[in-house]
């Protein structure tokens, strides 16, 4: 099925689209990440203009994150007010990201600079995610006992402190608002929802109830997503409404399924495969900062 | 038709030695709507030798020319192992569709220079570079270009893509992938006898958006507000309306 992308300025087949977009769904209902991490690169592997892959994968993942935060609501897996917080900081750090963003692309590393977040970022948080699982796994299969959840000593220093009922803490607000405007500036920057680098967060650094963690991962990617779209709109206006009702079709739908796998399915289970992906793709880029690019040469209208 | 036929009536009186082109374009809107996958050009048209000598040993080359945009090139370099952005290049006006075919290879119709002079064929495409003098690497980053552009299929040569019969009629299919920029094109087309290009016209091509694509881009260059609102209530109802769907399943 032949489709015409006006703002990417190529035709594609259809039912390729529809199948990136269920698989994405399905990790995002899954594990609570957008999914931007692997819709952006596979976009631009089919042949989508690196711009416009990274502003409709975004706007994408709004989509698949609602159905998501409506699922998660229900069973009342989001905490709207450590949500607010880490938003709030999302926006701060959006700006920082794309202040940052102009002074790399103005220096011509950009890309550079991307491939080696995502290695760095991805290896440290998988392999951190991988020992964890392994380490419950091992446990619950001898004694029933669960690990006492802990958050980061620093988390601990911070002053004023709020009650976060549905996290089950009492921590200083500025922690959240610190990892907000850290995924922001991330999100920024590598052209994803953020949700691989917050999950991890939500779970070692603030130490937050595992069954709230991915539906206020969702609902934090939902509304920085929606900042990155209107921004992007305004300045590169690279996002294609027919690219994004295509990937959308297939994830709305592979978001329901991935949630509710998710109920049925172990949480260190969860953990162990999201963390073997993110490793996966991690040593992927890291292979592809030493390979030898399949383009010597990247073209940069002027 | 009358009006060829006075031209021809024309010329043949003032006894000029040169031949006319006459050339035609099987389409002159390219419209890029839903469902477009590309489309193929037929350029065809006559040689008309005033002196009425048919048979005459002429070659056509037609060349095929997109609107051009300036873009800056940069090399990726090894970097203690790893591959970074180093050197780059400004050229100025860039093809963003360059197509070139020939009754026979290039070589045996015209010299480099005059090849250079109508840029018959990739390598001579006059991009304009801009900032850098050194040769050598200016020949690599251009050759660097033409071959990216090329894997794209936005430049391409067929030597040997024209069919001339009797010496009178030409034609020759150029492909448009459906990545084309939209714009005016310009179909060129050359008569070549011994190694001098002796005519030469040019006809255009409009390749535009029609219809909804045409909507959706406007909307995005000049609303981009609102089209992002757009963009993100589409996101928004479609993620919820799904959720309504499977929450009754």
């Amino acid at each position: 099925m032949d489709v015409y992308l006006p703002i990417a300025n190529l035709s594609v087949n259809g039912l390729w689209i529809v199948a990136l977009g269920a698989l994405t769904g399905v990790l995002s209902g899954l594990f609570g990440v957008g999914g931007g991490f692997l819709t952006t690169p596979l976009l631009i592997f089919y042949g989508i203009p690196p711009t416009v892959a990274a502003a409709s994968a975004s706007t994408q993942v709004t989509g698949a994150s609602v159905s998501g935060v409506i699922a998660h609501g229900k069973r009342k897996g989001v905490d709207y007010r450590m949500g607010a917080v880490m938003v709030g900081g999302g926006i701060i750090g959006a700006g920082i990201g794309a202040l940052l963003f102009r002074f790399f692309r103005a220096i011509g590393q950009i890309d550079v600079v991307i491939n080696a977040l995502y290695v760095v970022l991805l290896g440290s948080i998988g392999i951190l995610m991988a020992r964890e699982s392994l380490q419950l796994l091992r446990k619950s299969s001898g004694t029933k006992q669960a690990a006492r959840r802990r958050h980061h000593p620093l988390v601990a220093n911070l002053p004023w402190r709020w009650r976060f009922y549905g996290s089950g803490l009492y921590i200083s607000p500025l922690a959240p608002l610190i990892v907000g405007i850290a995924v922001g500036i991330l999100t920024m920057l590598m052209g994803v929802g953020g949700g691989f680098i917050l999950v991890p967060a939500m779970l070692y650094i603030l130490g937050m109830s595992a069954n709230v963690v991915v539906g206020t991962s969702l609902f934090n990617i939902l509304f920085v997503t929606i900042a990155t779209t209107i921004m992007h709109s305004l300045t590169t206006r690279a996002v294609d409404i027919v690219l994004v009702g295509l990937l959308l079709i297939g994830s709305v739908t592979g978001a329901q399924f991935g949630s509710q796998l998710a109920v049925k399915a172990k949480p260190e289970v969860l953990r162990l495969v999201l963390a073997s992906i993110v490793l996966l793709i991690a040593f992927r880029m890291f292979l592809g900062l030493f390979y030898r690019p399949d383009e010597i040469y990247t073209v940069y209208p002027l | 038709m009358r009006a060829l036929f006075l031209l021809i009536a024309a010329l043949m009186l003032s006894g000029q030695s040169d031949p006319v082109l006459v050339p035609e374009v099987s389409q002159h809107d390219v419209q890029v709507r839903q469902g477009f996958t590309g489309t193929e050009l037929l350029l065809f048209g006559a040689v008309l030798d005033p002196a009425g000598r048919a048979g005459q040993d002429y070659d056509i080359v037609v060349v095929l020319k997109g609107p051009s945009e300036p873009i800056r090139l940069r090399e990726k370099e090894r970097f203690a192992g790893v591959w970074v952005n180093a050197e780059s290049n400004d050229f100025r006006s860039v093809p963003s569709y360059f197509a070139v075919a020939s009754s026979r290879p290039i070589a045996d119709i015209v010299d480099a220079k005059t090849a250079a002079i109508y840029e018959f064929g990739t390598e001579y495409i006059q991009l304009s570079p801009s900032g850098n003098i050194d040769p050598d690497q200016q020949t690599r980053f251009k050759l660097g270009l033409v071959d990216l552009k090329r894997r794209q299929e936005l430049y391409k040569e067929d030597f040997g893509g024209v069919q001339i019969s009797d010496g009178v009629l030409y034609q020759a299919r150029i492909s448009l992938p459906s990545n084309v920029t939209t714009g005016t094109y310009s179909a060129e087309t050359f008569a070549v006898t011994r190694g001098r290009v002796v005519a030469s016209a040019v006809a255009e091509v409009e390749v535009r958006k029609v219809g909804f694509e045409r909507f959706v881009e406007l909307s995005a260059n000049e609303y981009g507000l609102l089209y992002g609102f757009v963009a993100v209530m589409l996101s928004v109802l479609m993620g919820w309306g799904a959720g309504r769907l499977f929450a009754r399943l």
